[in-house]
Order: C-alpha cells, then sequence, then structure tokens
C-alpha cells in the first residue's frame, strides 16, 4: 500500500481529536498540558504535508516556530503548576476553586 | 524547494516600526535596569517605561498616517489600522504602567519582583502592536502567542496568593488549548491555499478547487480561537475567573488591550481573506453553505445577553466589571456582523471609548483596593462621600458603560446600532437596547451603594485620600470620556480614515 498525503492528514486528524479527547476528559493538569502538546504536534504533521505537497518552505519555518512557542508555555504553564502544588498539594483542577461563584 | 530564493527586505520600511522597536528596546533596558538593581529600586524600571512608552508614543503619533508599508519581507504591514490601534495600546499601556505604580497589590511592601511588572506590560504592548499589523499566518500566531504568554506571567503576578496563581493556571491552559485548535484550522488554510499570507490565502481562496467543507471546517476552527482572545460566547469562560483573580490593574489591561488587539486582528484576518471583497454590499465569507452574518449575529446576540444577566448577580465589583466585558464585547461583535465599512469604523471608535470607560471603572477599583482590601459591593457603601472626586469621576465611567447620552459610551453604541440598522438587521439592535436597559441595573447599583445607601451604624466614614496619580489618571480618562460624547467628530474621522486606508491599500 502507498502511502499518501490523505494518510498523514488522517493521522494528523486523529492526534488532533485524541488530544483534545484527553484534554476534555482528564482532569490533572499536568496531562491536559500534554494533551495541548499532542494537538500542536498534530498541526505540525499538517504543516510539514502541506508544505511537501505545496513545495513552499514556509510550512518548515512554521513548525520550527511551534517548537520554540510550545517549549515557551509548557515552561510558563509548568512554573505555574510547581507554584500551586506548593500551596495546595493537588494539580488536579477541580480542586481549584477559589475563584469559582 | 527553493528556500534559497527569500524575499530580501527592504530595511528603509523599518522605519515604519519604530514605536515597536522602541518598546522591544525598552522591555529590554528595563529588565536589565531591574537585574542591576536587583529589584530593590523600582523606580527605575519603572521610569524606563514610562520613558519609553512616551517616546513610543510620539513616534506612533508622528506616524498616524503612513499610507501602507510593508516591512519584514510581507510578514507585517503598518497602515491606517496599525497605526490606530498602535496607538490605542500604548495609551492603554501608559496607563497601566501609571497607575501600577501607585497600586498596592503590585507595589506593597511585601510584593516581590515589582520592576519587572513594568518591563512586561511594555513586552505585551509592543505585542499587541504586532497583532493588529500581521498580515501573515506566522507573524498572526507568533503574535498571538507572545501576548498569551506574557499575560499567562501576568495574571499570576501575586505568586503566593492562591486566587492569582489560579487565574493564571486557568488562563494557561484554555489559552495553549483555544490556539493549539486555532493553529489547526491555519494549518488547514494554508494547506488549501498553498500561502501564508493573508492576500494569498484570499487569492488561492477565489481561485476555486477548495473544498467547501474544508474551509468551513478551517474558519470555524479559526473562529473559536480568536473568540478566545475576545471573551466571546461560548469561548467567555475563563474570562470572569481570570479577572477576579489577577492583580487589578492587570484585569484593567486584559480587559482592554488583548480584546482589542484580538478584534484588529479579527478585522485584518476576515476582511483581507475572507470578505468577499471590498466593494460587496454584505456577504462575509466565501463558503456559501452557512449564513455568516447570522452566526455572528447570534453569537454577538448571545455574548452581550449572558454577559449582562449574569453581571446582574455579582456582588464582587470586578467579577461584575468582568462580566459587563464580556457584554461589551457583545455589542462590539455588532459591527463585525455584516463586515461593512462603517461596521468596522464603528468598532473601532468603540474601542477607543471603551477603553476609556473600563481602564476608569478598574482603576476606581485599583484605587479604592488600595485602602479596603476589598472589591465586594458592600465594602462600597458611603465611597461617594468619602471619595467624593474619584466617586463622581466612576458615576461617568459607569454611566458611559451604561451607554446613557451625553456621554461617550452613547456616541460608540449610537454609530454600532447604526451600522447592523443600515442593514436592516433590527432584530439584533432591538435586543442590544434591551441589554443596555438590563446594564443599567448593575451599573447603576455600584453608584446607589456609593452615594445613596444609608451606612450602617458605627461604619467607617473617614475621608479616603488617593495618591495624587490616580486623581491625574482618573481624570485624564473622565474628561474625554464625557468630552468625547460631546465632541467626537475628531475621533470618529480618525476611525474613518484607519479603516479606508485598510480598505483600499491592499
Amino acid at each position: 500500500m502507498e502511502v499518501t498525503m490523505t494518510h498523514y492528514l488522517v493521522l494528523a486528524a486523529l492526534l488532533f481529536l485524541t488530544g483534545m479527547t484527553g484534554f476534555i476528559v482528564r482532569r490533572n493538569a499536568i496531562v491536559m498540558l500534554m494533551c495541548v502538546e499532542l494537538m500542536l504536534a498534530a498541526t505540525n504533521i499538517v504543516f510539514a504535508v502541506f508544505a511537501r505537497a505545496h513545495a513552499d518552505g514556509g510550512g518548515h519555518v512554521f513548525i520550527l516556530m511551534n517548537f520554540a512557542i510550545a517549549a515557551a508555555e509548557a515552561a510558563i504553564g509548568l512554573a505555574i503548576l510547581v507554584e500551586i502544588y506548593r500551596r495546595r498539594r493537588t494539580v488536579n483542577v477541580d480542586d481549584l476553586k477559589a475563584l469559582m461563584e | 524547494m527553493e528556500l534559497l530564493n527569500i524575499n530580501i527586505p527592504d530595511w528603509a520600511d523599518l522605519a515604519w516600526w519604530l514605536p515597536e522597536a522602541i518598546l522591544c528596546g525598552t522591555f529590554l533596558v528595563a529588565l536589565l535596569a531591574d537585574l542591576v538593581v536587583r529589584g530593590r529600586r523600582p523606580w527605575l524600571p519603572f521610569a524606563v517605561s514610562v520613558a519609553g512608552l512616551v517616546t513610543a508614543g510620539a513616534y506612533a503619533v508622528a506616524a498616524l498616517d503612513p499610507g501602507t508599508r510593508t516591512i519584514l519581507g510581507d510578514l507585517v504591514v503598518v497602515d491606517g489600522l496599525a497605526a490606530y490601534f498602535r496607538l490605542l495600546f500604548i495609551f492603554v499601556g501608559l496607563v497601566t504602567v501609571l497607575f501600577a505604580w501607585t497600586a498596592e497589590e503590585i507595589m506593597g511592601r511585601t510584593r516581590e519582583n515589582k520592576g519587572e511588572f513594568f518591563a512586561l506590560t511594555v513586552l505585551m504592548t509592543a505585542a499587541m502592536c504586532v497583532m493588529a499589523e500581521a498580515k501573515d499566518l506566522l507573524m498572526l500566531y507568533l503574535s498571538m502567542e507572545a501576548v498569551g504568554i506574557v499575560s499567562y506571567v501576568m495574571a499570576g503576578y501575586m505568586r503566593t496568593s492562591l486566587r492569582s496563581t489560579e487565574a493564571s493556571l486557568k488562563y494557561v491552559i484554555f489559552g495553549a488549548v483555544s490556539s493549539a485548535i486555532m493553529l489547526y484550522g491555519l494549518s488547514l488554510l494554508y494547506g488549501m491555499t498553498g500561502s501564508m499570507q493573508f492576500d494569498g490565502i484570499r487569492a488561492g481562496l477565489m481561485g476555486g478547487q477548495v473544498d467547501d467543507f474544508g474551509l468551513l471546517v478551517a474558519v470555524i476552527l479559526v473562529i473559536a480561537g480568536m473568540s478566545y482572545k475576545i471573551a466571546a460566547v461560548p469561548f467567555h469562560y475563563w474570562a470572569p475567573d481570570v479577572y477576579e483573580g489577577a492583580p487589578t490593574p492587570v484585569s484593567a489591561l486584559f480587559s482592554v488591550g488583548p480584546k482589542a488587539a484580538g478584534f484588529a486582528l479579527m478585522i485584518r484576518f476576515f476582511y483581507t481573506t475572507l470578505a468577499a471583497g471590498p466593494d460587496a454590499a454584505g456577504s462575509a465569507g466565501l463558503v456559501q453553505q452557512i449564513n455568516w452574518p447570522l452566526l455572528i449575529a447570534v453569537m454577538s446576540a448571545v455574548t452581550m445577553t449572558y454577559g449582562n444577566l449574569v453581571a446582574l448577580r455579582q456582588l464582587n465589583v470586578k467579577r461584575m466589571l468582568a462580566y459587563s466585558s464580556i457584554a461589551h464585547v457583545g455589542y462590539l461583535l455588532m459591527g463585525f456582523v455584516l463586515l461593512t465599512e462603517t461596521g468596522l469604523q464603528a468598532i473601532l471608535f468603540y474601542l477607543l471609548v471603551y477603553a476609556l470607560m473600563n481602564l476608569g471603572a478598574f482603576l476606581f477599583v485599583v484605587a479604592i483596593n488600595n485602602h479596603l482590601r476589598s472589591e465586594h459591593l458592600d465594602d462600597y457603601v458611603g465611597l461617594g462621600f468619602r471619595a467624593p472626586w474619584a466617586g463622581v469621576m466612576m458615576v461617568v465611567f459607569l454611566a458611559s458603560l451604561t451607554g446613557v447620552p451625553p456621554f461617550a459610551g452613547f456616541v460608540g453604541k449610537w454609530y454600532l446600532f447604526i451600522a447592523v440598522m443600515d442593514k436592516q438587521w433590527f432584530w439584533l439592535a432591538i435586543i442590544a437596547a434591551l441589554n443596555s436597559v438590563v446594564s443599567l441595573y448593575y451599573y447603576f447599583r455600584v453608584v446607589k451603594a456609593m452615594f445613596l445607601t444609608r451606612p450602617a451604624e458605627g461604619a467607617n466614614l473617614s475621608p479616603l485620600k488617593l495618591h495624587w496619580l490616580q486623581y491625574v489618571l482618573l481624570a485624564v480618562l473622565a474628561i474625554p470620556t464625557l468630552g468625547l460624547g460631546l465632541f467626537f467628530g475628531q475621533f470618529t474621522g480618525l476611525a474613518d480614515r484607519a479603516i479606508l486606508m485598510m480598505t483600499t491599500g491592499f
């Protein structure tokens, strides 16, 4: 069987949906951030596929930028999580209710 | 793949980017200054930030009529829209920095890292300016993330406060997922058109051969990501918690800055990629299966109704202002429904007015919080007599937020109403008018608490003395809030020109 563009796109869509489902289902903030990383990985695949299809370097540049941004976001998110864990001893988002009505 | 055949930018055009360059330089210098004094003399980064913002503002005023300049190859464009918005952002950044200087939540004795706050505000201002200028998917995403990442840090600024860190965590988690969703939409758009440029995408869509269903999915994903930025229903759920938990000067900045930047981005993105054309009368999209104006109109109606109804039962003034800012996004979206020039001009003018009155209302909360350590409505009883001048200015802001003549909020809303009534969308205008009536109740509940409710026996009625800078800033915001209601011609002219330059420039 020949692997075509469609296969990659389906893979990306499945990866994106996996991340999305995980984000909705899980309540652990670290796992939720990991699920977001899965979604970003899915978009990277899409960009790579189309960059090749269009023979355009822009998609590859986007992927590199995306790595940097995802890393920055994860760094900030984990720093905040450490701060919260020190005070609350939990990273479960359902336990964070100081701001609920 | 011709990676070597890159577009060499014309460096002379970089001169049009001086305000942004100054802001980025200011950020670095302020951060460095804070490191050199080891955080012990916060006035140094403060002074650097104010000087940088004022200089950048001066250059932004000088470049108010830039024509259309593309910078950095084709990534960024400085045109009327960008010039208008960057002036607005620099003003908002300056007011935030000055007010933070007097705010206990930032500068109090026990607070840490005071200097960094000013540096971060400057960086966020620069990133918001770029958001209004991006004309490439890459720059769009980079600038949105730059604003986002800085705001996650600022929301959690009171590191030792449970509420502040919780607000920050909610912001970072929902922010990350919404930007991932938007990015997936962007990647599909890129795939269908083979271009990162807004006008390239437009050309690709015009050329046909685009799968309608794919385009529908992509555009809905992009709208979802951007609605998160402007906090429109159903992507608003983070806003009340973040605004309540973050330090109040930061909430003030969030409720105005990133929101306006989100609108700037939406205007440019949708107008230059999806609108049927500069001369088209109505249809907002190229996908015909779905009724875009109706979709945005429903979103607008739901957003304003939800914001106003939930604001009704808030007793925390800060949280009430958070819901009121959601309601105002609903009003603003009215101008977006038909993507007409009148509508976009109304959005620009209303954003200016909204920045003045909403910053003013939030800053009053900051000033009161300095003394009372509370934002609860019950603690506002009698404030009108304890701090009469500030109280009167708060009434001006609240009346303007309601949209009562002769204040600026009324003129702003009037333009938005005209934009939808022009095209016979009367039901939306009626819903908006009803909503304004509802909002009267909760805004004036604050006025009632301040001036009309009799304080309890033995309550502390000593006069509150605010910092002189707070009086000056409240006046700086209150006077145009009143004045723009009477003499608005100059500024609506500015908004008109900004939109005309964008629509005819590309």
